[in-house]
């Protein structure tokens, strides 16, 4: 066991929890309201909705799930660095009109914007137990981020990984999305940090960047990576279909959704789309630490085989007192999308399955206290999944979740847009595109890329993409067909000009506390 | 500048999904920059121009009033 790295982990980790509690006091709102605790008042500028949507996105498993990729395969594994360029102009565009209508009817979910868009409690609610679904797996294996970095301090067991998530689950109770968003203040910079100074001090160490890419190249080749650092032509569409795919899953997610929302204007969205890029830039780097490991010699370790390759490579570079600071920046870099994975699907569960079919008559207090309770059980769930059973699991759902999320598009993004689709349309669009695109990974044995056969050529490509294609399809065609038959489409609650507004109004009354400042 | 004028602007941000998607155009070796195959210089220097081709859309079509500048606090204004 590294006491010297053990110690800086620890303080550094010391520190996070006490900010996560104080959070419950700053910028301090009334906590028994759902708004309050699940989206911190809708408060947050420019500033601090950059660290909290890069903390959020650019996950721990991230950076220990992208090197490990590119360690194992090569260039497939970089397809991170395109999605994460072209999801922000989707941002741009997107979402400043999804705050805008949630903002002025008060709306704290996807699912809640779909409902009053629609008027369909059933489409309504496959969004959120879509979003549940996807979010589940995705909180699990930010655990897998903090157990190989702990395994790295040579700490094994579970019972390290328990009380993290203890002491996660009190602060995200007591403090709500206040708490990741302080975190990731000092969890960002201590990424920073570390990344930068990994990429300047490793290549120096193992001759520069081109003895590394030269030195990956030859690892690959031995590995029968035929193609070595570079793309083979065959995969191609598996690349731009997987950067495409996740590019526009990734803000169908709860937990980003509850980041956009939790910002206090269209401008702090808009200005966002043009600096979240520079987390991009170190996704980048960060997956180069995979061919650093390949030219490094680092040997992937049972049972986290790849994923070993970031704290081997740390291991072997640095000194313990910086080991502990760069493994910390892992470990904190869990508990920040934790956290907030959390808490948006306990606003999903509160907001549009408890008060929609439990319980209608919810004190604001009450939604809040439910709300509280389900982030703590949506927790116990991923911990006793990552304890009790095999990792790969875990990994193959959060694969599933991907293919799952991108089925809530066309009536989330779309409906932003047109209310041409039919409410019966878009959901059995949902459930094509949700039962194809499962069967479609399950038949590639997990694998992300299915092989489409069209006509008489096979194009490989990300299973989501596909199987959103196919839901489009099938919302389109049963729109026409549903509106032939003149089938009732509901009343929509929202008008063309919320999506373009800039404020909350007319007021619910119980948002008409004031809510001081500090 | 009208709002038709504005929406033009918009039609920058499809180049990114044009240079990013059409792999074939940068999966090459050469020309390496110190060592680094061009299939990843090049995609990091996109990083910096899709930021900034967002950053030109969003100066572009600012409609700054009022009530927009006293919902977006300053950034130094933020941490207070």
């Amino acid at each position: 066991m590294d006491f010297v790295a053990l110690t800086v982990f620890v303080l550094l980790f010391i520190l996070v929890t006490v900010l996560g509690f104080f959070a419950a006091r700053w910028r301090r709102g009334d906590l028994d309201q759902l708004h309050e605790w699940g989206l911190a008042g809708r408060r947050f500028g420019t500033l601090i909705t950059w660290f909290l949507l890069g903390g959020d996105l650019y996950t721990a498993y991230t950076f220990i799930a992208v090197p490990a990729a590119v360690f194992g395969t090569g260039a497939p594994g970089f397809f991170a660095l395109p999605y994460t360029i072209i999801v922000y102009p989707f941002v741009f565009v997107v979402m400043p009109r999804l705050w805008s209508v949630c903002r002025r009817h008060h709306y704290i979910t996807g699912a809640d914007f779909v409902r009053g868009r629609y008027d369909s409690g059933l489409l309504a609610l496959a969004i959120a137990l879509t979003g549940i679904l996807a979010t589940m797996p995705y909180i699990a294996l930010q655990l897998v981020g903090i157990q190989v970095v702990l395994a790295g301090m040579g700490i094994s067991g579970e019972a390290p990984l328990v009380i993290a998530f203890v002491i996660l689950a009190a602060y995200t109770y007591f403090s709500g999305l206040r708490a990741p968003a302080m975190i990731a203040l000092v969890k960002d910079v201590i990424i920073y940090i570390t990344v930068i100074v990994a990429v300047v001090v490793i290549p120096a160490r193992l001759g520069g960047y081109g003895q590394v890419f030269a030195a990956a190249d030859d690892a690959l080749k031995a590995k029968n990576v035929a193609q070595g650092v570079l793309l083979a032509p065959g995969q191609y569409w598996a690349y731009a279909t997987l950067a495409l795919g996740s590019a526009l899953a990734l803000f169908m997610y709860p937990h980003s959704i509850t980041g956009v929302l939790s910002s206090n204007s269209r401008t702090a969205i808009k200005r966002n789309a043009a600096l979240l890029p520079a987390y991009s830039f170190l996704l980048g780097l960060i997956a180069l630490l995979g061919f650093m490991g390949l030219a490094a010699g680092v040997q992937p370790q049972a049972p986290y085989g790849a994923q070993w390759v970031v704290p081997g490579l740390f291991l072997q570079m640095f000194p313990s007192w910086f080991v502990g600071f760069a493994f910390a920046a892992i470990a904190i870099g869990a508990l920040v999308p934790a956290s907030i994975m959390s808490i948006a699907a306990a606003n999903l569960f509160t907001r549009n399955i408890w008060r929609v079919y439990f319980k209608q008559d919810v004190s604001d207090r009450e939604e809040s206290q439910i709300a509280k309770l389900v982030s703590l059980i949506v927790k116990a769930g991923a911990l006793f999944f990552i304890v009790f059973l095999p990792t790969q699991y875990a990994i193959n759902l959060q694969l599933l979740g991907g293919v799952w999320i991108i089925q809530t598009l066309p009536a989330l993004v779309v409906g932003l847009y047109t209310r041409w689709m039919h409410r019966w349309a878009l959901l059995a669009g949902w459930a094509v595109g949700m039962i194809v695109g499962t069967a479609m990974a399950i038949s590639q044995n997990f694998a992300s890329v299915y092989p489409l056969a069209l006509g008489g050529t096979t194009i490989p490509g990300y299973a989501a993409l596909w199987s959103v294609i196919l839901n489009f399809a099938v919302a389109i065609v049963g729109t026409f067909l549903l509106n032939a038959a003149s089938v009732t489409n509901g009343r929509d609650e929202t008008a063309d000009v919320d999506y373009t507004s800039r404020a909350a109004e007319p007021a619910h009354p119980s948002q008409l506390v004031p809510a001081p400042r500090t | 500048m009208t709002r038709s004028n504005a929406r033009g602007w918009y039609l920058l941000l499809l180049i990114p999904y044009i240079a990013m998607l059409w792999v074939p155009s940068y999966s090459g070796r050469s020309p390496e920059l110190a060592g680094i195959p061009f299939f990843y210089w090049y995609q990091f220097l996109w990083v910096l121009i899709a930021a900034v081709l967002t950053a030109i859309v969003y100066f572009a079509t600012r409609e700054p009033t009022a009530a927009d500048e006293a919902t977006d606090e300053p950034l130094n204004e933020e941490l207070a």
